[in-house]
Formats: structure tokens, C-alpha cells, sequence
């Protein structure tokens, strides 16, 4: 048996020794109980909505810069759209750490295929679906990565743009939003998209910003400043950190 | 499997707090599949909502899988299961074109389905399942299963969230059951079709999980014919 974390760590340095980044249990001193496992795990430092939509040439995903601790706004400049590569940017939301550690996963991958030197590069589709196996993988061990993925791009000249989450509960659509996002801004980008198929980059990045507005306004968990990637096909564009425009002299109205 | 990997201890950072969020690794996402038999076609179709709770996540999904020119797969219940469970079949279809040179039958990949989902016994595939097909002489068969394995074959099934309440309804129309005078004969295929959507306009009006859109399979000696029925979105 390996002596490692999980599955994705690196393997122990030699038979039965210490794994890089791990705890060593030193032969004959390891007498607390391993009789037990885990059955549930809690996220800790959270990261509320992500915002996603294909428009006519390509797709926008929208997230704030705040990790919270509970109902504590703890982290506030945590980026959380990334990109991937070329063809790909990725939005998360869920625990940050669990996001940072799969993105390093993903990081890693990119390096490796760079390194192959072939030209190909990852395509969306593929992210989105072996982001399928590592969620159901730690699901199915009652350990999730306790996140929704939101990976963009674009593939075979389309816009591509699907989700995973904690259970490997994945699907494609042209607009997904997680968290309060699915109750909020998700009804605001269907109409929109359903009133205006082909929508310009301008005009999604317009309802984007609507979409923080309304989020911000509402969700507890949110934060001002926020952070948008752009894939077309002219590449890649992560901009940020943007503001939401808050309006606050309407509020003594309201009792 | 539940991991037997041991897991680091660090009694600094433990509490005795309670957990709030109690994991649980299923989802009830829905969905509807119907199919019916003749004797030599099959048409399948499964509504194309993907939800959880009061929530939906996409309008657009199909449930049904082709696994060779004459199967077809209908899967309704967790989606991250569907989703593994399925690309186990067509990994398997494939070994065995691969390993004996021809396609599996219908039957065959009803019985495999029925190994791949008891061996999962102890954690099921939370999936209701429904696999259809030309069998061995060319005539239409569905083949229905519980999570866990129990395979059954029939003429028509209702699976899914509305499979309780459409079952009776195929009963009387397609099983011809309670009426009196009636010559019990297989129904055409046009019929067939009008019923599958019939149905599902029932379903939708009374289920949440069913709705949004149909897609149908029709399979004959001449392979999959596909086809698309609106329902209604709330």
C-alpha cells in the first residue's frame, strides 16, 4: 500500500517510506486508531457564485474575489476564473482550497502536455470530462472536492461550456450559474439569451455585470469586487479586478 | 468503494463542533424513459429535463445512449452514475467487438447490464434503467432493472420519476388490460409513437422531475431514427 494522502499525491520515496508532502508515520509510534474512515467532510473557506454564458463567438464566466469562513468574509481578493490554456478558461466555486488544489491538477496537466511539444493543446471537452472522473472518483470515496467547476471554451469552432460538481453531476448547457447565481442571475441570462440568441461580446459582458449587480445586491456571501474571463477565438482574456457600480440612495426607501 | 486509504490525523485542527453538511453521494435528478415493443421495431423516449429538487439544471440533456446499431440505453435517477455507468457500457461494447469480431446482441448487453449493476451491489448505480433493441430474431424487446441488477424483459415500460404513474396508463393502452372485447394484438408503430408522446404530456403535467422535451429512438432492422417532442417548461 502506498503511504500517501490519496490517490493524487505523489508516490511515497521508496518502499513503505515518506511520500513528498506528507506526514511520515515513523514505524512503531503510529498507535492512533485507523480502524475508521471519514464518511463526511464540510467545506471550510468558501467561494459563493459563478456566472457563465455562451454568447455568439464565444464564452464569458464571471466570479467575485471572496473566500468566505462561514458568514465571515475572510479572503477578499481570492481569483477563482482561470486560465487554463489557450482553448480553455475554468471558473469554481465550493471550498477555495479544494479548488486550489484541483487546480493545481490541472496546472500540472497543462505542463505535461506542453511538454509532450505535439501542438495539440487540451480541449474543453476533454477538461470537462476528466474533471467528471476526478469528482465522481473522490465522491464515490465519501472525500468530495467540495466544488462546482465551470469549464469554458472553445471546441471545433463552437462555444463550448459545461459544469461538474462534488458528485461528478455534469452537463452542458448555454448558460449555467452555481450557488445563488442558479436562482438569481441564471433566470435574468436564460431570458436575455432566449430574447437575443446571438449575442455580441459586448452585450455579454453588459449582462455579466448586470448579473454581479443583482448578485451583490441579494447574495450575502458576495463581494464587490469581481473578476471575468473572455474566451473567443482571438484568445483568452481574464480582466479584473472589476466593481460593481453600487447605488445605495434608494435604500432608506426601503424599510 | 469506500477508500481504505488511511487519512492524515491532526487532533490541532479537529473540533467537536457539530458538521452541518451531511454529504451524501446521490442526487435524484430525474427524468422519465418509456418504451415500447413491437415486432420489428422498438421506439424509446426519455424526457430531456435534468433537475434536482425545485431546481433545473439544463432543458436540454437526452437520457438515452446508443451502445450499438440496435441498443439503445434509457437511464433516469443520478446523473453522476448515469454518466460513469454509461461510459462502462460503451467501453465494454467495445472490448467486445474488439475480442470476438461482431457486435453484441440485445440480449447480451441486457444480461451484461444486469452483471455491471449487481456488481455494484454494496453502492449501487442509483439508476432506473431501461435498455431496448432487436433481439436475436429481429423482434422488439425492452428490458427494465432495478439499481441493483433485476432485469426483467417486457413489451413496454414506464421508468423514471413518472414510471408509477404512466405504467398503469401503458398497461390499458399498449397491455390492452381491462377491457373486454378487445383482440390483444402489437400495436403499430405510429401508434406507438403517438403514445409515447401522449404520456409524456401526462407526465409532464403532473411530475416536476418530467418535462421541458422528449427525445425518441426508433429502432428497426434499418437502425436508430431519432426524433424530438416539445413539452411544456415549468
Amino acid at each position: 500500500m502506498f503511504n500517501t494522502v490519496d490517490a493524487y499525491s505523489a508516490p511515497p520515496l521508496w518502499k513503505n517510506g515518506p511520500s513528498p508532502c506528507a506526514f511520515h508515520n515513523f514505524p512503531g509510534t503510529n498507535c492512533e486508531n485507523n480502524d475508521f474512515t471519514q464518511h463526511s467532510q464540510a467545506p471550510v473557506t468558501t467561494a459563493t457564485s459563478v456566472i457563465a454564458f455562451t454568447f455568439n463567438t464565444g464564452v464569458i464566466i464571471g466570479g467575485d474575489l471572496l473566500a468566505s469562513y462561514g458568514s465571515l468574509a475572510r479572503y477578499r481578493n481570492c481569483p477563482r476564473v482561470m486560465k487554463v490554456n489557450d482553448n480553455i478558461i475554468m471558473g469554481a466555486g465550493g471550498d477555495y482550497a479544494d479548488f486550489q488544489y484541483v487546480k493545481d491538477l490541472v496546472d500540472q496537466k497543462i505542463i505535461e502536455e506542453d511538454c509532450l511539444d505535439d501542438g495539440f493543446k487540451l480541449k474543453p471537452r476533454s477538461l470537462y470530462c476528466w474533471l467528471t472522473r476526478i469528482m465522481y472518483n473522490r465522491r464515490s470515496r465519501f472525500d468530495p472536492f467540495w466544488n462546482n467547476f465551470v469549464v469554458g471554451g472553445i471546441q471545433e469552432g463552437l462555444p463550448f461550456l459545461g459544469t461538474v460538481d462534488k458528485l461528478g453531476t455534469a452537463y452542458e448547457d448555454n448558460a449555467i450559474c452555481t450557488g445563488y447565481g442558479a436562482h438569481l442571475a441564471l433566470p435574468l441570462i436564460r431570458d436575455a439569451l432566449e430574447k437575443n440568441p446571438l449575442m455580441s461580446e459586448e452585450e455579454a459582458k453588459a449582462l455579466l455585470t448586470k448579473c454581479m449587480e443583482v448578485l451583490f445586491y441579494r447574495d450575502a456571501r458576495s463581494y464587490p469586487k469581481y473578476q471575468i474571463g473572455v474566451i473567443t477565438d482571438d484568445g483568452v482574456k481574464i480582466e479584473g479586478p472589476l466593481e460593481v457600480s453600487q447605488k445605495w440612495d434608494l435604500a432608506h426607501m426601503i424599510h | 468503494m469506500a477508500s481504505v486509504v488511511p487519512r492524515p490525523h491532526y487532533p490541532d485542527y479537529s473540533t467537536a463542533a457539530p458538521v452541518n453538511h451531511h454529504f451524501s453521494p446521490y442526487a435524484d435528478n430525474g427524468g422519465s424513459i418509456v418504451a415500447i415493443a413491437g415486432d420489428d421495431y422498438v421506439v424509446i423516449g426519455g424526457d430531456t429535463r435534468l433537475s434536482t429538487g425545485f431546481q433545473i439544471y439544463t432543458r436540454q440533456q437526452s437520457k438515452l445512449f446508443s451502445l450499438s446499431k440496435t441498443t439503445v440505453l434509457g437511464c433516469a435517477g443520478c446523473w453522476c452514475d448515469t454518466l460513469t455507468l454509461t461510459r462502462l457500457l460503451s467501453a465494454r461494447m467495445q472490448m467486445y467487438e474488439q475480442e470476438h469480431n461482431k457486435v453484441m446482441s440485445t440480449p447480451a448487453a441486457a444480461q451484461m447490464l444486469s452483471t455491471v449493476l449487481y456488481y455494484k451491489r454494496f453502492f449501487p448505480y442509483y439508476i432506473s434503467n431501461m435498455l431496448v433493441g432487436l433481439d436475436n430474431d429481429g423482434k422488439g424487446c425492452v428490458y427494465s432493472y432495478d439499481p441493483i441488477g433485476h432485469c426483467e424483459r417486457s413489451n413496454y415500460r414506464a421508468g423514471g420519476s413518472a414510471g408509477a404513474l404512466l405504467q398503469p396508463l401503458l398497461d390499458n393502452q399498449v397491455g390492452m388490460k381491462n377491457m373486454q372485447n378487445i383482440k390483444d394484438e402489437s400495436i403499430p408503430l405510429e401508434r406507438a409513437l403517438a403514445i409515447i408522446k401522449d404520456v409524456f404530456v401526462s407526465a409532464a403535467e403532473r411530475d416536476i422531475y418530467t418535462g421541458d422535451g422528449i427525445h425518441i429512438n426508433i429502432i428497426t432492422k434499418d437502425g436508430i431514427k431519432s426524433d424530438s417532442f416539445p413539452l411544456r417548461k415549468d
